[in-house]
């Protein structure tokens, strides 16, 4: 964070205006890459085209998308949730609702990350209650993260259905959930990082895999 | 992102980044108080331990319900029916409360200076100090300005004035400090022999009538007159506190249209408010008490982390 914290913290807005809308910036400090060059796994157009075979799936799955919403977990899945809308959108030409959710509350590692994550808000701009909610989230990896997602979710209310879409799935799952939208499946090793890099917040889209040192 | 020091002691004991931190904890926290289910299991298996050697209700509840939306088992424990009323000592007791191994201890007392005492006894536990003497009251000061950062947008380049018994207010202050340290301008306002001689040293400007800092300040933050301190003090009288130094229609005549009236409540209506004034559309002091178990729940998410880092 730079400049004045708190005016970043607090937006000012008139009771009139209506709330910010488009993705919300979140914490850029990564630890800068290290060791060998990143290896390249999907470009933009890449993506892209996995993201409309996404929201074509969806749209196959729930009809015209009605009663359903997308819920980004934040950081990347965020801007992921709203590029699915957009397609879904385009395909449809009905909007679908998309909300953020901030697992960091919920998360079963407090105790083992030693730089605590800072918490973020949880947006839903409808409620859960009696609705699908489709997860979105960047990489599925060891199914940590859906499972705080599914601890926090349920304490919103009781959604009819959660289905979870993921960029990236690479394997190595420690809990028993499973992803019905795949952009990609990519066999990795333990050594390496998956890295889905989006536009609003890494200023690029694009996929990598880079070796941890 | 981490806190600077383990214990909140003062409000030396947090650098801006550190208040950005507790403010951006405190906002996204604030939700969950208005859920239909109250809890979060973050805290679960951690323990708090509320030490309130000095009555106080307010502060106790909001720190017992922050614990408690957070999951963590919050044990309150008093000085009546202890055992310092049997002659145990202060550091004795604050030992024995150690060694049950609590996450954090939440210290008010009436001696200045206790919690920092406190902290040098402990291991593996933070301290948070809430309100101590006539020292300082962090958590209270970061409710005011987490409420001021809310209702304005910002909290630097405002005008924030203390009306009152600045000399014995451990709110002022906390207030002092933290809204200086967040670009803020200060005045203070009360009756002379209530405000502390070197005021100026702590980085606020006196002004000669309540009227005249009502004029200048985006903020007003009404102290509570505590009535045992007014004779030692020349005030004869309640009628002629409220009348010369209360917050009311006379005093209010050049306030700014979007001024915020606080007060840190226990509140003497019709004596340093009046009644119109605590309920009326300038007044934030139910959104303190809201903000105020949010901001606690960010300090007791944060501060029961940082035991984690430094075991």
């Amino acid at each position: 964070m730079s400049g004045d914290q708190i005016q970043e913290i607090f937006p000012y807005r008139a009771a009139w205006q209506e709330p910010p809308s488009g993705p919300t910036v979140a914490e850029p400090e990564e630890a800068p890459l290290t060791g060998k060059e990143p290896r390249h796994l999907l470009s933009e157009a890449d993506m892209d085209h996995a993201i409309e075979q996404i929201a074509r799936r969806i749209l196959s799955d729930v009809g015209e998308a009605g009663d359903v919403m997308l819920l980004g977990i934040r950081t990347r899945g965020v801007p992921l949730a709203e590029w699915i809308a957009a397609k879904v959108k385009k395909l449809s030409g009905h909007p679908i609702p998309v909300g953020s959710l901030d697992i960091n509350l919920y998360r079963d590692d407090l105790s083992e990350v030693d730089r605590q994550p800072i918490v973020r808000q949880t947006e839903l701009p409808i409620p859960i209650e009696g609705r699908g909610i489709i997860l979105v989230d960047d990489v599925l990896f060891t199914g940590r993260t859906i499972r705080a997602a599914l601890d926090a979710l349920v304490d919103y209310g009781r959604p009819r259905f959660v289905r979870l879409a993921v960029m990236i799935d690479r394997g190595f799952r420690e809990l028993p959930i499973q992803a019905e939208y795949v952009g990609k499946t990519v066999a990795t090793t333990l050594k390496e990082n998956v890295k889905v890099m989006l536009k609003s917040i890494d200023g690029a889209n694009r996929v990598v895999i880079k070796e941890q040192k | 992102m981490t806190l600077s020091k383990r214990h909140l002691l003062s409000i030396a004991d947090l650098t801006p980044g550190d208040v950005a931190l507790i403010f951006q904890t405190a906002k996204s926290l604030k939700e969950i108080s208005r859920r239909p289910v109250k809890k979060v299991p973050t805290l679960r298996g951690k323990t708090v331990i509320n030490c309130f050697f000095e009555p106080s209700t307010r502060t106790r509840t909001s720190f017992e319900i922050a614990a408690k939306r957070l999951s963590a088992d919050a044990v309150n424990f008093g000085s009546t029916g202890s055992a310092l009323a049997k002659g145990e000592s202060l550091i004795d007791t604050i030992r024995t409360l150690n060694a049950m191994q609590p996450d954090a201890l939440v210290i008010r007392h009436r001696g200045s200076g206790v919690p920092a005492l406190c902290a040098a006894q402990v291991r593996d536990c933070a301290v948070i100090n809430a309100g101590d003497g006539q020292h300082e009251h962090p958590t209270q000061a970061l409710l005011d300005a987490f409420t001021v950062a809310q209702a304005k947008g910002r909290v630097r380049g405002l005008t924030v004035a203390f009306l009152g018994d600045i000399a014995h207010s451990r709110v002022a202050r906390s207030g002092i400090a933290l809204f200086r340290k967040l670009g803020a301008k200060v005045l203070v306002a009360g009756p002379r022999s209530l405000l502390p001689v070197a005021v100026e040293a702590l980085g606020a400007a006196a002004m000669p009538s309540i009227a005249e800092a009502v004029a200048l300040a985006d903020v007003l933050v009404v102290l509570r007159v505590q009535l045992e301190r007014l004779q030692g003090a020349g005030v004869p009288t309640l009628r002629e506190y409220a009348r010369h130094f209360g917050l009311n229609a006379v005093t209010m005549k050049q306030a700014k249209p979007d001024v915020v009236i606080m007060h840190p409540g226990p509140i003497n209506r019709g004596v340093e408010i009046d009644p119109e004034l605590a309920d009326g559309r300038y007044s934030l002091i139910l959104d303190q008490v809201e903000n105020g178990i949010a901001v606690r729940m960010a300090c007791l998410y944060l501060y029961c982390h940082e035991r984690l880092l430094h075991h």
